[in-house]
């Protein structure tokens, strides 16, 4: 056998490539996990986890150096001191904005699994059967029940905490404890609760631990995730699916691999394998499987997919359908309200619990109707004042201190995450004008949200405002404070699954139509968008789809 | 708190957004959108921005800002090296010079006050000058159309705040920190008095 040869070929580590090379390995393929940045160890290279807030010389701020290197980081809170390390280097790695696209992307071992929020949310058959019932895009080619069982196993690995609650809209899954609210939002979801029939305030379904879990410490409530836990006690590549991967003897990590095109074979109508430039070396080497599957983040499996283009597929692979590229999505946010608690001055908070409150849809739903379609949920929390707050009353002095060195009134908040539709003309294209580090073609992006997504904004502010002042609170303010597409950080679509292999780009397995040996499981996969966090169906996809991958290759059928 | 649920609850430092770099601060960001600006040519790492009086003059500014009560002040934090660091590395070229002649106009407004430089005045008159000075930025910001330039005496109170809050001395001893608290309870009694949390 060709020391390059394996069994599968795994190309992307975030959380669906670490998914894919956990789940071919501990069924006993021989897999190479190809990473196109460095490597980063688990717990030893998290640098900056272990650092007081004055060991950093910004105190995790951005400088004008920092502003220079990351036009495009440096939109959101994004930009830091802190992690900057486990951002891509923008400059090697550039991109068009035909219209603003805010890409945040994580080149190493582990991906953005390592910065990831981590809300983990099912989705639920109005969201599988939305664009059927809405006539829009193309119909899901999965349900629910197809689903269900790999949510449930990815779950129990992963390590989610949250409460169960019988919401249609919001299926329970298999949690360990959920994390706490504190009193002030307890307050608030009893308000709600009594006061609206569909609109349930619960806690955030986060995928830190709250029990010990495969060698993994449960979570300290450092609220630090984002630098890389030094106790694994949230999910990521490295703390918990590399691991599992490695145990089984049967993987190889190559970091440092940029997977330029799958190369197809026109007589066995499957692909062969992958061409992979080393970073470092610039050299070029091929690698071969018999299955391939592609987890190089949305964007970046359909960017590989256009640059594998052959005389056969000369768009690229998987461009039989007219869907490669096309129907990109995200989750627009940003709109909500927020305001101040009266009372509870004699209670306070231990601990700094790395999630939030979670208001499920209820938009469009239960018989509710709109002038938009689809919804959204909010994420938020309370919490009191802390030391940067503004006290109008003071100046300077000691008193001033001694004031900001208690902690302020309760405030309490709720954005929205609104689901964004597929719309067919939001799209990428390789422009073969402008080429990265290592003279790749890079992706040019058109993408904006339109009417349907104005429109929820409003009711995101509004209807904030309106449950905020339900539940007593007092100077409720609604917020619009704009969005650019990518923001959300949930870019999905651009390689959609689908029914047909004229509208779509994969089937309902995540097999490319026109190479059914290679699989697509991250977000470039989605039909529609729903509006929960889609790292959980990626995962449960990713899972699935091994699945099947391997009960076709029992079959030969690859 | 989720840092992303976080922008729902938007931390500003003195009621605006943070001079220079808009700031991330602890882990609640502004979400406003900020004017772009220029990224000027870094100052070069070896090269102190401040010379060692105009340092302990910020000490002293600061000091006054957040003075030593049953804590220690914001001297004791240094913050005058703080800012020079901040101001070297965060603030643009604008800002930088607005922040530089701010030195000098609060030592000539303290001329005008006194009769003589901060340095030579005693607490209580450093204090009044800087009240003057905290009375004077507040005005002058809330005039502040997006892009006009900031108050220089409102630079040094945000970065007095940020520097002294952050430092171990205020971290640890004006506030409470917990590096890794191991648990979370949402409902604690409080008492007036009780310190803040350090980090959120």
């Amino acid at each position: 056998m060709n020391k390059n040869t394996y069994d599968a070929i795994v190309i992307g580590s975030g959380i669906s490539g670490g998914w894919a090379a956990k789940e071919l390995t501990e069924k006993g393929l021989k897999t190479i996990m190809l990473e196109r940045g460095r490597n980063i160890e688990h717990v030893k290279d998290y640098v900056n986890t272990p650092k007081a807030p004055w060991e950093l010389p910004h105190r995790g701020g951005k400088t004008q150096q920092m502003i220079e290197d990351h036009p495009v980081l440096k939109r959101d809170y994004t930009l830091n001191e802190s992690n900057l390390s486990y951002w891509v280097d923008e400059k090697q790695s550039p991109y068009v904005e035909i219209k603003p696209f805010d890409w945040f992307r994580g080149y190493h071992v582990g991906g953005r699994s390592l910065t990831w929020g981590r809300q983990s949310y099912r989705l639920s058959d109005f969201d599988f059967t939305a664009n059927a019932k809405d006539g829009i895009a193309v119909d899901w080619p999965i349900r629910y029940k197809d689903l269900a069982p790999w949510y449930s196993y990815v779950e129990k690995f992963a390590g989610i905490s949250g409460s169960k609650e019988g919401l249609p809209q919001l299926p329970d899954g298999e949690f360990m404890p959920p994390m706490e609210m504190n009193v002030v939002e307890k307050h608030v979801a009893a308000r709600l609760k009594k006061h609206y029939e569909h609109r349930r305030m619960v806690i955030g379904r986060t995928a830190n631990i709250t029990q010990p879990h495969h060698n993994r410490v449960n979570c300290q409530y450092q609220n630090k995730c984002w630098l890389g836990c030094q106790f694994g006690a949230y999910f990521s590549t490295q703390s918990a699916t590399l691991p599992a991967a490695v145990a089984t003897g049967n993987l190889t990590l190559r970091p440092f691999s940029i997977v330029t095109k799958i190369l197809y074979d026109k007589d066995t109508k499957r692909a062969k394998g992958v061409e992979v430039l080393d970073a470092e070396t610039n050299q070029t080497y091929e690698y071969f499987a018999k299955v391939i599957f592609l987890n190089a983040s949305t964007l970046n499996s359909t960017w590989v997919l256009m640059n594998s283009a052959t005389d056969v597929w000369p768009g690229g692979l998987g461009s039989s359908s007219n869907a490669l590229g096309h129907n990109l999505m995200d989750h627009h946010f940003r709109a909500g309200a927020r305001g101040d608690v009266d009372g509870f001055d004699d209670k306070y908070v231990y601990g700094r619990r790395a999630n939030g409150i979670y208001v499920p849809r209820f938009r469009n739903l239960f018989g509710d109707k709109r002038d938009y379609l689809r919804g959204f949920g909010y994420q938020g929390g309370a919490g009191r004042e802390g030391w940067a707050r503004e006290i109008p009353e003071m100046n300077i002095g000691g008193e001033y201190k001694d004031a900001l060195s208690e902690p302020g009134k309760w405030t309490m908040g709720l954005t929205g995450f609104g689901e964004t539709l597929p719309y067919h003309d939001n799209q990428v294209t390789l422009d073969k004008t402008k080429r990265d580090k290592w003279g790749l073609p890079v992706l040019a992006i058109d993408a904006s949200i339109r009417d349907n997504e104005q429109k929820m904004r409003i009711d995101m502010m509004q209807d904030a405002e309106e449950m905020l002042e339900k539940a007593g609170l007092k100077n409720v303010k609604p917020y619009n404070s704009g969005y650019n597409m990518g923001g959300g950080i949930h870019e999905m679509g651009t390689a959609r699954m689908g029914r047909d292999p004229k509208t779509s780009v994969l089937n309902q397995h995540n097999q490319v139509w026109d190479a059914p040996n290679v699989y697509v499981t991250d977000g470039a996969a989605m039909t529609s968008a729903a509006c929960q966090n889609p790292s959980l169906t990626y995962m449960a996809l990713t899972a699935r789809a091994v699945d099947h991958a391997v009960s076709e290759l029992n079959k030969q059928n690859l | 708190m989720n840092r992303r649920d976080a922008l729902a609850r938007v931390a500003l430092l003195m009621g605006g957004t943070v001079i220079g770099a808009d700031f991330f601060l602890s882990s609640c960001s502004s979400p406003t959108a900020k004017t772009e600006e220029k990224a000027g040519k870094p100052v070069a790492e070896e090269k102190p921005f401040l010379n060692p009086s105009q340092v302990s003059f910020l000490d002293e500014v600061g000091e006054t800002i957040l003075p030593t009560t049953a804590t220690p002040g914001a001297k004791a934090a240094q913050v005058g090296s703080f800012m020079a660091v901040m101001v070297r590395d965060c603030y643009a070229p604008a800002d930088q010079k607005i922040f530089l002649a701010g030195l000098t106009k609060l030592d000539e407004a303290c001329q005008k006050q006194h009769g003589k430089g901060f340095l030579a005045c005693d607490a209580k008159q450093r204090t009044s000058l800087l009240t003057t000075l905290d009375a004077e930025q507040k005005a002058f910001t809330a005039n502040q159309r997006p892009d006009d330039p900031s108050h220089y005496f409102r630079m040094m109170k945000q970065l007095t705040l940020l520097g002294y809050f952050t430092s171990e001395v205020g971290a640890t001893q004006a506030l409470r920190y917990q590096p890794v608290p191991g648990r979370y309870d949402g409902d604690v009694p409080y008492k007036k008095g009780d310190r803040a949390w350090a980090t959120s």
